[in-house]
Order: C-alpha cells, then sequence, then structure tokens
C-alpha cells in the first residue's frame, strides 16, 4: 500500500499538469481515503473473494499518459467535454472504496461518452482497450458514459493484453442516465493469465430508462468486477448479465448490487459460470428494495457449470427487502457434466471432448442470447466457441500454460 | 453380424444379464420382449457401451470386431445406433449442430471431409420429412421440449442421418399414439436398407406390426429363454408371458 502514497506523492505534480481541474480537485481526499482505509481485507463483505492485497502487492510502472488515440464521434477526452458533463466525474463511484480512490488519486485522464437529448448513435461505439508494454505494468482507467435523456447508444468496452507482462488494471466507470434513456453496455475481456483486473462499475438510472448491461470474462488471469445500479427514477429497468469462463489458475469474482429506491423498477441478473481445472470463481449479488421501492420486480439467477471436483464456485445471491409490495426471487445452483446428455452425444459419434466443449458452450450460450446486438452476439459464439477449444488463449510460449 | 455370447452385465453391483447368446444376421430384424426388469434396456445399453454397466463376462463381436474394446462413440462409427428409450433433452445445443457435430465425426472416421453447410442443411431437409418432423423442432435444441412423441420421431430422425448398420430401438413405441407409431415404423421401414439390421425391444407387438420381425426372442430374468419366428409375438399378445415362465419351471 505504501508505494502507492509514495509513488503519489513522487508524480502528483506531473499527473495534475496532465489532467485537468475535475479531476485533480478529487486527488487529496482520495489519497485520504486510500492511506485510512488501505487494501480491503476478505473480512470487508464485498471483498470476501477478492485478494487484494496479494493482487496489488507487486510493485509495476504506473502508466500516467492521457489519451491519445483520435476519438469516435460522441467521446471525448474529459478536458474537452462540456462542462456540465465534467461535473460529473466522481459524483457517481463510491468514494468510500479504496480501490475506487486509488483510481481517482493516480488516473490521468477520463474518456468520456456523452450522447445528448434525443439522439439515438446507429453505431455501436468500441473502446478497446489494449495492454501492451515492455515491462510489467499497471493501468488506472476512467471512463464517464452520460445518457442525456431520450439518448439511446450501445458501448462495447474490449480488454485484451498484446504482449507477455504482467498488467494489473484499475478500471473505474461512471455512468448517468437520463430519463427515458437507454444503453446496452458490453465489458468483454480477453486478456491472459498474467493480467490481473479490477473493474468498478456505478450506474445511476433515471425515470424510464433502460440498461442492458453484460460482463464476460472470456479469459483471464485474476478478475474482480463490481457493478453497482442505483435505479432512482420510476420505471427504470435493468438487465445485468454476466458469463465467465476459467481454466487453470484463473479466478473471477463478480460482484452486483441492484439497489432499487424508488417504486415500479425492474432488475433480472443472470450470471452463468464455466469452470474448469483448478478455477475460481464467486458470484456475490445483492438486490436491495428500499422502504418505499413498491412495485419492485426483480429476478436473479445464478448457474454454475463445474467441469472438475478440483474447480470451486462460491455463490452468494441476497436480497434484502424493505417495501411489501414486491415480486422477487433469487437462486443459485452449482453442478456437474450433465453424465445423460454426454453419453447420448457420445452414441451419436460425437467424442467425449467435443461432448463437453458443446454442453460448456450451451450453457454460455444462454447469456450470449440475451445480448440484443446480433453482430456482437454472433461474434461471441464463434470467441466462446474458440476458447473453449483453447485457440483463444494468448499464452503460447508462456510457462504457466504448458 | 452381432455375435452376442454368453453375456453376463451388471450395474450398480447388482447382476442383470445372467448369460445371453444372441447373433444378429445381416439384414435380419430381431424383436427382444420381456416383462419390465427382465434386462431388455440393459442388453440394449452393454451394446452401445453405456459407462455404468459392466461387461463381467462373455463377449460381444461386431462384423468380426470385439466391440466391448471400443468406446461408445467408435461403436457408432461402426454403424451401431441406438433410439433410446428416453431420450434426452440438451438445452442450448441447437439439432443443427448436433447432427453436424455427429455426422462430422462419422465421416472424420471414414477420412471424408466435413460435409459443407449446403449439402447438411438439404440433407436435414431430406431425412426430416421423411418422419415428418417439423422443421420448427430441428431449429430447437435437442429435444427440449418435445412431447414424448416428438422425441422418438426425433430419435429415427437422427438413425436417417446416420445410416446405421444395426439400430437397437428400445421401446420406441412407448408414448406413441397408434398415428405416430405409424410415422415412425413406416420411416423406418422406409430408411432401411437390405443389410441395415434391427433389434427391436418391446413389450407389444403393435410396433411389430409393421417392422416384420424374422425372429422374436423373450428374455426372462436375464437370460433369452424362448426363441421363434413372428408368430411369438402373436401368441405373447394374446397370452401374456406367464405361459412360457410355467413352461419354463415344468422343464427345470
Amino acid at each position: 500500500m505504501r508505494q502507492y502514497i509514495d509513488f503519489y506523492h513522487e508524480v502528483k505534480e506531473t499527473i495534475a499538469r496532465r489532467s485537468c481541474d475535475e479531476m485533480n480537485a478529487c486527488r487529496e481526499a482520495a489519497l485520504h481515503t486510500f492511506s485510512s482505509q488501505g487494501f480491503p481485507s476478505q473480512k470487508v463483505e464485498r471483498y470476501r473473494y477478492a485478494q487484494v492485497e496479494a493482487d496489488f502487492s507487486p510493485n509495476y510502472g504506473i502508466a500516467l499518459t492521457p489519451l491519445a488515440a483520435k476519438l469516435p464521434p460522441h467521446c471525448f477526452r474529459i478536458a474537452e467535454a462540456e462542462s456540465r458533463v465534467r461535473a460529473i466525474y466522481n459524483k457517481v463511484a463510491d468514494k468510500d472504496d479504496s480501490i475506487v480512490a486509488l483510481n481517482t488519486m493516480l488516473c490521468v485522464d477520463t474518456l468520456v461518452v456523452h450522447v445528448p437529448r434525443g439522439v439515438r448513435v446507429e453505431h455501436p461505439i468500441q473502446i478497446s482497450n489494449i495492454l501492451k508494454g515492455e515491462q510489467d505494468t499497471m493501468v488506472c482507467r476512467r471512463i464517464l458514459i452520460v445518457m442525456d435523456e431520450l439518448a439511446e447508444a450501445s458501448v462495447i468496452i474490449t480488454d485484451r493484453a498484446a504482449s507477455q507482462n504482467h498488467f494489473l488494471t484499475n478500471q473505474v466507470i461512471e455512468v448517468v442516465m437520463g430519463e427515458g434513456s437507454h444503453l446496452s453496455l458490453y465489458d468483454v475481456e480477453e486478456t491472459h493469465l498474467l493480467c490481473t483486473r479490477y473493474s468498478s462499475v456505478f450506474v445511476q438510472q433515471g425515470r424510464n430508462s433502460r440498461l442492458h448491461h453484460t460482463c464476460l470474462t472470456l479469459f483471464n488471469g485474476h478478475t474482480r468486477n463490481r457493478l453497482d445500479v442505483m435505479l432512482q427514477g420510476e420505471g427504470s429497468e435493468v438487465t445485468a448479465n454476466g458469463c465467465v469462463i476459467a481454466d487453470k489458475m484463473q479466478r473471477v469474482d463478480n460482484n452486483t448490487l441492484i439497489d432499487h429506491q424508488v417504486p415500479g423498477c425492474t432488475s433480472g441478473e443472470l450470471y452463468k459460470y464455466v469452470l474448469d481445472d483448478n478455477a475460481v470463481g464467486a458470484f456475490a449479488g445483492k438486490v436491495l428494495v428500499r422502504p418505499g421501492a413498491q412495485r419492485t420486480a426483480s429476478n436473479e439467477t445464478n448457474a454454475n457449470l463445474l467441469a472438475t471436483r478440483t474447480a470451486r464456485m462460491y455463490a452468494q445471491p441476497m436480497l434484502e427487502i424493505y417495501a411489501d409490495d414486491v415480486r422477487c426471487s433469487h437462486g443459485s445452483t452449482v453442478g456437474q457434466m450433465d453424465e445423460a446428455a454426454l453419453f447420448y452425444m457420445r452414441q451419436r459419434g460425437i467424442d467425449e471432448q467435443e461432448a463437453r466443449l458443446l454442453l460448456k458452450a450451451a450453457f454460455i450460450t444462454e447469456v450470449i442470447e440475451t445480448i440484443p446486438l446480433e453482430s456482437l452476439r454472433d461474434r461471441l459464439r464463434v470467441l466462446v466457441d474458440k476458447r473453449l477449444r483453447g485457440e483463444l488463449s494468448k499464452c503460447e510460449g508462456c510457462k504457466l500454460c504448458k | 453380424m452381432l455375435k452376442i455370447e454368453n453375456l453376463h452385465a451388471s450395474t450398480g453391483g447388482k447382476e442383470i444379464l445372467k448369460g445371453v447368446n444372441l447373433t444378429v444376421q445381416d439384414g435380419e430384424i430381431h424383436a427382444v420382449m420381456g416383462l419390465n426388469g427382465a434386462g431388455k434396456s440393459t442388453l440394449s445399453n452393454v451394446i452401445v457401451g453405456h459407462p455404468a454397466y459392466e461387461v463381467t463376462q462373455g463377449s460381444i463381436t461386431w462384423d468380426g470386431k470385439n466391440l466391448l474394446a471400443l468406446s461408445p462413440e467408435e461403436r457408432a462409427h461402426e454403424g451401431i445406433f441406438l433410439s433410446f428409450q428416453q431420450p434426452t433433452e440438451i438445452p442450448g445445443v441447437s439439432m443443427v449442430n448436433f447432427m453436424r457435430a455427429a455426422l462430422n465425426a462419422k465421416r472424420k472416421y471414414q477420412g471424408l471431409d466435413p460435409m459443407s453447410a449446403g449439402d447438411f442443411l438439404k440433407l436435414m431437409r431430406e431425412k426430416r420429412a421423411i418422419v415428418e418432423l417439423d422443421s420448427k423442432l430441428a431449429s430447437r435444441s435437442v429435444n427440449e421440449g418435445f412431447s414424448g412423441g416428438e422425441k422418438k420421431r426425433n430419435e429415427i430422425f437422427q438413425m436417417a442421418m446416420l445410416e446405421p448398420k444395426l439400430a437397437i430401438l428400445d421401446e420406441t413405441d412407448s408414448g406413441l399414439d397408434v398415428d405416430a407409431l405409424r410415422i415412425v415404423a413406416e420411416g423406418f421401414n422406409r430408411l432401411r436398407r437390405p443389410e441395415t439390421s434391427a433389434i427391436v425391444i418391446t413389450h407389444y407387438q403393435r410396433l411389430l406390426d409393421y417392422l416384420k420381425p424374422d425372429v422374436v426372442h423373450v428374455l426372462i430374468d436375464g437370460r433369452i429363454v424362448k426363441t421363434a419366428g413372428p408368430e411369438l409375438a402373436t401368441e405373447i399378445e394374446n397370452r401374456g408371458f406367464d405361459w412360457i415362465r410355467n413352461e419354463l419351471e415344468n422343464k427345470e
């Protein structure tokens, strides 16, 4: 922990120079939060399944470069965004969380996606994060998505790694959705075993807004994804789905909160995991129905397929209800391969390995099929198949994979 | 030719088959009849290599090969097909992908290239028509949400696609109404080539009326106790199994 505080003091002038007022204004408070709390231990409820201290202990070089890429329409560096949009920075994220605080301390630039009132963005906005470097690197990444009233867009965020180094990513995404806006947000991770990723996504939804969020972990090292959705406007809807394919020694932890603050909102969650070898998965999803949030409809499903006896899954669906006129359900299952289905396929001549692969792909398909964007659905089907065939591994020549 | 000699098999530590002898020549249809628990399904499961069944004694040869040394998928490639008594539902695996994987696995075994997508879909359409399987069913997940009759029809459809040399129909007639039974049986007869042989496991004669077996066997308590021509099925339909049991006891 010390290394990050020392580093901050060393480079804070450089960071301030390369950054903007709105971001700089938040740094000292973030430093205070981070130094007083340190890295959360597993005693902290929302970090029960993470190994934060261990994940953040290596002393990597920290990238301090502002965004350089040419940005597509509706995308801005924060300094170039409208002032009312800039003002939202760090207002949605959980400021008391030390991982968020660490990001706020060290992040140099923010990518803003701003879709103005009534604008329907035809083509999906794709944000590709490519980790590449000569040496092991830590990256602090920040994205702010602002959907004005009745705006509509799809945003695809992909995480990939193009070189065989250790990478540690600390990503914070803040999303504000105005009345009647629609957003499909996809987060696809396809990195490698040397990558550790902490992603924290915070969403505020206004009246009648609709969010479809899908988080896919296709290949990784250690990953912890946090998603907090605050339903603040009546009639808002959220679908928060996710799928995980993990094997070897991979770890994936999804931690979600759906916060029904007002009446008449709908939420649905579907998270599915396929774990092989010695992979460890965790899903902790809380649905909170606050006092007065009547006519809430909520469903939370977590289903997990363990292909080996050594894979581990920690499942914790949670439902806290403080209103009486609600329709809520939640459930979780952990199962093994369906032996009857395997034999049925083998009797038709499909070899055992292929049969297992088809069953795993079928299990994940349910999540892929909920994706509204057809082109992405098709692409993901191919990626899932490749991943299960071991063709997606970026670890050729890497010692860990042999 | 399938040759089963002195076959003993058990499941869950319990001996079910206690010395079965059965020879099926190419092109022959054999019916195996018997009460529940006699070992009929065990026999079919052992032939296709179900891992829950253990062969403790005896042999099965298929066209001169030791069948018991082959994996279930190799037995399938060698032309043995089981129409399951209770076909398994496989949610999320489409019929198309399933059939394509099965067919191409067989072609690979035979040293052939995978079938092109166009040819494959054409073949699906042709074979589907024979058993009057709805195109909607063919685009769904394997057996998912199919009625009992649709599942059985789907089994015969798969048989049509894979063109086996030996088809084992394990109570294919159960759960079928008269019309469905006719469609399935007529489909089977149309698909059958002269060299195709079949083992038809059933309680009743009605399926045999269509399939016209050459030989009828009665399986009681893990052994084939009586073998005769098709007239035996009629006799069982009229008189049940008790008389055969009595005959046995009198002999002993």
